[in-house]
């Protein structure tokens, strides 16, 4: 008896030891598996969704894709884990995926206390309010006393929160787990109110009844920078993740597509030589080959083609550019240059 | 464990006669078992010491933020049900806990007795001789014992709220409220000036309710003569309050809720989540205690019927008094373990938005604040001293119904 104990005691003693968390250096470990663990929302239209064989597509898994193209030259060599939105910080910050690309929103306290870094801004986003339009309610300041449902452990609560007090209104909040179960209640008629980013209320909209009975409100009441996430104190990859992104951004700007990135290799233009990297050493020092981004390109495309892939006019869910529109047009979308 | 043991071959307490025979020490039983149990304390001591050390170590390197600080820390969002006084704008976290522990005690006591009452009711009729009453019991066991919980919590959540009207087009039962798809708006009571009078007449009913019974029980044994102590009992705990009601001037009125602009206003709300979840864990536990109570009482020999029958009981009697009391015994221990169940079943409510300890507390105040290490172990501990509350409280009681042996 007492010797089975201590077995069984011994055997879990080196398994708790060993599963220390997972080390500085993510792109050894990336290349020593030959993929990206990448952490993707369970199911939201346009941003991170499977479709029928499983295969995932959107926004936020581009830019996983893109991190594998530049890694592997391969967009496949990825592997998504689904997370709900009180999962996701846990599960990067043990290590059970390399990149957080989820919606995630962009705060100070999850940038400063959480142990985690911000690479970037894919999306940029404010939270709205979808409602029924035969309730003849056209400004979000006529909701007091609704029911809003909601999705738990996202800046949505806070803000919502924020914004009833500060216009001295009453609301009851129904708070579920699972994105698909908010939707559900909703159109059940248990709230009056769906409440989340812009872009997942004109996702999550294709997945009612009759979406056409619904309007989203127009007043946004906050500021909702998504981007992708990674785990403190790896500079490497925080890197990686970082440009990555700025490459799509720039390669859309300087008119470079996965249509034409092959020819773009004998532009005269400097950028684009350093971008695709003809000149300079830009691969090597953040630890890949120097045509890293043309990689990245090739595969997955640049952001506008991303965009318009995924959410854009001639998708279902037909976002206009707006703000994510390029800072030459007027949007926000901005990258630093290559040089 | 070992250490009482004193294997067959080793020294005799009494031995002065036989001295002892010489064995190497590690031979020895005593000392060896006193060896492993020592080496045993210290692997896990150390274990223990290594993963707080680990944790600490890692949650540093990882820049994780550590500590209870937060608890005092505005949490700033809104919770759908409280049954104290939670404001979104000025409540810390440590108040967050204190609701989701009250919404998860209150759905788990409610929903004990609902169990235990509908499991009694179907576990008994399962061995009804009434064809049909039998089979519909059996039916009802074996449908929802076999199906998830879980799935059952969205059956009856989302079935139930399909089936409501919004909340223009509520039921209306005047007096008695309105039902709607958010819930259950009930009248509220107002207690009026004098109202502390009812209360105290309240608790003398119920002084007097049991002095008559304990006088009524020593009268029996004593003389055999059997007195009403159930309805003199009844007629002080209901009677004395209603004379203090009248004496007073009827110091009650009812907030009845009316229709608003989004929902209802006034009286008290029941939200359709509270009623989702009581329905289906009472429902899904009571299928589990209906065997509990159906072994329990085929647990008892047929003589003992027979005797009772024989003894000029009726079947009702019999069953009150001869048979339940025995089974009583065989059905408390896992009874409790169902009770435990229940409670530790009820954080199944993350998935209809029931606001209880691990929605709010596990799950929103953890996302907000990101201290995972510090509010799941307030939360393990918590859900640790209900389960071990339920049972000392069982477990007294399974000793009070215990044969007791002279």
């Amino acid at each position: 008896m007492t010797k089975t104990v201590l077995t069984g005691v011994l055997g879990a003693a080196i398994v708790a030891l060993g599963a220390s968390t997972a080390s500085a250096a993510t792109l050894d470990d990336v290349e020593a598996k030959g993929f990206v663990q990448c952490g993707v929302s369970q199911g939201l239209p346009g941003f991170s969704n499977p479709d029928a064989d499983g295969e995932w597509s959107g926004m936020d898994v581009d830019l996983c894709r893109g991190i594998a193209a530049a890694i592997f030259d391969d967009p496949q060599a990825v592997k998504f884990t689904p997370l709900s939105a009180k999962e996701r910080f846990t599960a990067l910050q043990s290590g059970e995926v390399d990149v957080l690309s989820r919606n995630t929103t962009w705060t100070m306290s999850r940038d400063t206390q959480l142990g985690l870094n911000f690479a970037g801004v894919n999306y940029y986003d404010g939270q709205g309010f979808m409602i029924r339009t035969d309730m003849n309610i056209n400004s979000a300041l006529e909701l007091s006393g609704a029911s809003i449902c909601t999705n738990t452990g996202t800046t949505t609560e806070l803000n919502v929160a924020d914004y009833f007090r500060a216009n001295n209104m009453e609301y009851e909040l129904v708070a579920f787990e699972k994105a698909d179960e908010v939707v559900a209640a909703y159109d059940a008629g248990r709230c009056d109110v769906y409440t989340t980013d812009q872009s997942g209320i004109y996702a999550q909209r294709l997945k009612l009844t009759d979406p056409g009975a619904h309007k989203v409100l127009p007043e946004i009441i906050s500021k909702e920078p998504l981007g992708p996430v990674v785990r403190q104190g790896d500079d490497q990859w925080f890197n990686i993740v970082k440009w990555v992104h700025f490459a799509t951004v720039n390669a859309e700007e300087m008119g470079v597509t996965s249509e034409n990135v092959d020819e773009m290799l004998e532009s005269d233009n400097p950028g684009i030589r350093r971008l695709l990297g003809v000149e300079g050493e830009f691969g090597t020092d953040i630890g890949l080959e120097n045509d890293w981004a043309y990689k990245v390109i090739k595969h997955v495309g640049n952001y506008g083609e991303i965009f318009a892939r995924n959410v854009g006019p001639d998708t279902p869910l037909s976002i206009a550019r707006g703000i994510n529109a390029l800072w030459t047009d007027g949007g926000l979308q901005y990258a630093p240059p290559i040089r | 464990m070992a250490v009482t043991d004193i294997a067959p071959g080793g020294p005799s307490p009494h031995g002065q006669e036989e001295a002892p025979p010489k064995v190497a020490l590690l031979n020895n039983p005593k000392v060896r078992s006193w060896l492993f149990q020592i080496v045993l304390g210290v692997v896990v001591a150390y274990l223990v010491y290594a993963g707080w050390v680990n944790m600490n170590a890692n949650l540093q390197a990882a820049g994780v933020a550590s500590g209870f600080g937060f608890l005092d820390e505005n949490a700033g969002f809104s919770v759908a049900q409280s049954l104290i006084e939670y404001d979104q704008g000025t409540s810390s976290y440590g108040r967050v806990y204190v609701v989701g522990v009250l919404n998860t005690l209150v759905v788990a006591f409610i929903g004990i007795i609902l169990a235990t009452v509908i499991g009694f009711i179907v576990g008994i009729a399962r061995l009804s001789n009434n064809w049909i009453v039998s089979r519909l019991a059996t039916a009802y066991v074996e449908f929802l014992r076999n199906l998830p919980l879980l799935l059952q919590i969205f059956i009856w959540y989302f079935g139930v709220l399909r089936l409501l009207p919004g909340p223009r087009e509520s039921f209306d039962f005047g007096p008695l409220g309105l039902l709607n798809n958010r819930g259950y708006f009930a009248p509220k009571p107002v207690w009026g000036d004098g109202s502390i009078v009812i209360l105290v007449a309240l608790i003398a009913g119920l002084a007097i309710a049991f002095g008559v019974s304990r006088w009524a029980h020593k009268r029996q044994m004593a003389t055999g003569e059997r007195f009403p102590a159930f309805w003199v009992g009844f007629g002080a705990i209901v009677g004395l309050p209603l004379l203090a009601f009248v004496a007073m001037g009827a110091p009650l009125t009812f907030d009845v809720p009316e229709m608003g602009g989004f929902r209802p206003s006034g009286g008290m709300t029941v939200i359709p989540e509270f009623i989702a979840l009581l329905v289906a864990l009472s429902t899904y536990t009571a299928a589990f205690i209906a065997e509990i109570v159906r072994a329990g009482i085929l647990g008892i020999s047929r003589g003992q019927s027979e005797a009772a029958h024989a003894l000029g009981l009726r079947q009702g009697q019999n069953l009150r008094l001869v048979i339940i009391p025995q089974a009583l015994r065989i059905i408390i221990p896992p009874l409790t373990s169902q009770y435990l169940n229940l409670t530790k079943n009820s954080s199944l409510a993350v998935a209809i938005a029931y606001p209880e300890l691990t929605s709010v507390f596990a799950g929103t105040a953890l996302n907000q604040t990101g201290q995972a290490v510090e509010i799941i172990s307030i939360t393990m501990l918590t859900y640790l001293t209900f389960s071990l509350l339920t049972s000392a409280f069982m477990n007294w009681y399974n000793a009070r119904v215990a044969l007791v042996e002279r």
